[in-house]
């Protein structure tokens, strides 16, 4: 029996359309059970006070501190290099072996897994370097795990810049530099700055390449060699050790709304900065 | 003063060709520090005993980790069953079906899901998807099972966002072509479409795989992490990643240099796979 196409069609819209709203229906449900659950739970105290025995009672403001901190920081050592690469790639030299060599360095950054970035962070920062667990080991970690984000979305930016608005500068006789510096970095803003949310997002929500570097003091880290927690890692030592799950779901929380307030933002910021050229 | 702003440009041409260089760099290190912690215990137990040794007990001296190579790749394949056919049919949906304001709502919404911590992934397999399976499957609910459940939806945005890539980038002639001969839209996308983003579908696959082999916190929250073979799916098992994240806070000496060893055969793993599917993207861009 064969049956008509125009039927086989209507059925296959039909299942992809559900498959679609079921697939968003996964993101609405994980952000709703995290919301329900650590809502009645989040309140100033839980904001602001110092966990207590823990983490069992009290807050998490030295691991929100941690968190900032960590994010901070990382995209402090992160752009510069990371939008340097971009305008390099870009502005400075035509497609050849170098730029691919440079290019398969990036990508093969972006392919390596947290773990692995915790285990060379590890041996490298903490131990060979002797940094011990500490908020720069963390920092420098994560650096080079959020550099290929930051160039990939700076390459893209720029490259959207249009050629005249290049073209006039030069012929104002402004140099290359100053016409990068003053034209197409300008113009180029919100779509480096959305990589640069992005990235924010992911130092949040990171917790292998962190946990190892980083460690899990639960004190306020008050100097660049002390150690600390972020709250994806105290959320993560709540839940597998099974401290508090209530203070587990209002820390995932805390933790879930901040990162996607970010990206929420940073895909806005995109959105305005493509139908800025297009 | 012309050779002063000369003299700048050359310099920052020099300080931009640093930067560049920096993530050369950083991956050489990467390699280095890996490879020079994980290879001396290759050289003095043996390449061959590690890798397929199956009894693990580094503080006794055995350092199999065969068995977590093959949970590994049982947990990706497991997950790509799951979320290869969800990211996929997605995929076609946003880039076949969906109008164009469904499609800004529902692009960025996906990619969200991205978003959300592997940590928080654990959690949610651990008080939701563990109790499920142990109360209507069997087994303690930590379970092959369980793990590639909750993989298989932390690879759908990587599979979601690149075969949605290729599947837009191709020409639209080939679909009015189709359809102009009689062709329905299903028709049009399984015959035509579907053969001609091939590539780069696939390399989502792969990276999905390479993202879900990579994955470490969720997996040792739902895993159950024993050492052994999983004989059933709803057997708990350990994962290469796992085995590092577990062991490395307090392991020292031979017992250390192992979790390296392991994380170089991941590492191995991860290149391998990083490299098909760069070749598989490569290749529909120069078609």
């Amino acid at each position: 029996m064969r049956i008509n196409p125009r039927i086989i069609n209507k059925i296959v819209e039909m299942g992809l359309n559900i498959q679609a709203f079921f697939t968003v229906g996964i993101l609405v449900v994980i952000v709703a059970i995290i919301f329900f659950k650590g809502f009645p739970y989040l309140n100033p105290e839980f904001i602001f006070a110092f966990p207590d025995d823990m983490g069992r009672h009290g807050g998490i403001f030295p691991s929100i501190v941690g968190t900032i901190q960590l994010a901070l920081l990382s995209i402090v050592f992160a752009t510069p290099l990371g939008v340097g690469t971009a305008i390099f790639l870009t502005e400075y030299t035509r497609e050849s072996t170098f730029t691919k060599l440079i290019r398969f360095g990036v990508e093969s950054l972006a392919g390596i897994p947290s773990i692995l970035y915790g285990l060379f962070g590890f041996i490298f920062f903490v131990i060979k370097l002797k940094m011990g667990w500490s908020l720069l080991a963390g920092v420098l970690t994560m650096t080079i795990m959020i550099l290929p984000t930051i160039i990939r979305t700076s390459e893209e930016a720029i490259r959207s810049v249009p050629r005249q608005l290049r073209i006039v500068s030069y012929s104002l006789s402004a140099t290359k530099w100053e016409t990068i510096k003053k034209v197409v970095i300008p113009a180029a803003a919100p779509g480096i700055l959305t990589g640069i949310m992005l990235s924010v997002g992911r130092a949040v929500g990171e917790t292998a390449a962190v946990i190892f570097t980083m460690g899990s003091s639960l004190r306020l880290p008050l100097s660049l060699m002390d150690s600390g927690r972020t709250m994806a890692v105290h959320f993560y030592i709540l839940a597998r050790e099974g401290i508090s799950m209530e203070k587990a779901y209002a820390t995932a929380l805390v933790l879930v709304l901040s990162i996607l307030s970010i990206n929420v933002l940073a895909y806005y910021v995109m959105h305005k900065a493509m139908s800025k050229y297009s | 003063m012309i050779e002063k702003s000369l003299l700048k440009e050359r310099f920052v041409k020099l300080v931009l060709l640093l930067f560049a260089l920096s993530s050369l760099l950083f991956l050489f290190l990467i390699f280095m520090f890996i490879f020079s912690e994980g290879s001396p215990l290759f050289l003095k137990v043996g390449l061959w005993k590690i890798i397929s040794g199956s009894k693990w007990a580094p503080t006794k001296g055995f350092f199999g980790i065969f068995p977590m190579i093959i949970s590994s790749f049982l947990v990706t394949f497991g997950a790509l069953i799951i979320g290869a056919p969800m990211g996929l049919s997605c995929a076609i949906y946003l880039s076949e079906y969906s109008g164009k304001r469904m499609k800004m709502f529902l692009k960025p919404a996906l990619e969200l899901l991205a978003g959300i911590p592997s940590v928080v992934y654990g959690f949610l397999g651990v008080v939701y998807i563990v109790p499920l399976v142990r109360n209507y499957l069997g087994g303690s609910g930590f379970s092959l099972l369980s793990t590639s459940i909750i993989l298989g939806v932390m690879i759908l945005p990587t599979i979601i966002s690149i075969s949605f890539d290729a599947l837009v980038s191709v020409p639209k002639t080939y679909r009015e072509g189709s359809l102009a001969m009689g062709a329905t839209k299903w028709q049009t996308i399984y015959k035509v479409i579907l053969p001609s983003a091939k590539s780069g579908i696939l390399a989502s696959f792969i990276l999905g795989m390479g993202r879900a082999i990579g994955e470490t916190m969720a997996v040792i929250m739902i895993a159950g992490n024993a050492l052994k073979i999983p004989g059933s799916i709803l057997d708990p098992l350990r994962t290469l990643t796992g085995n590092i994240a577990l062991e490395l806070s307090y392991a020292s000496g031979d017992h250390r240099l192992a979790l390296f060893s392991t994380g170089v055969v991941l590492m191995v793993i991860i290149m391998v796979l990083n490299y098909v599917a760069n070749f598989g993207i490569n290749r529909k861009i120069v078609k």
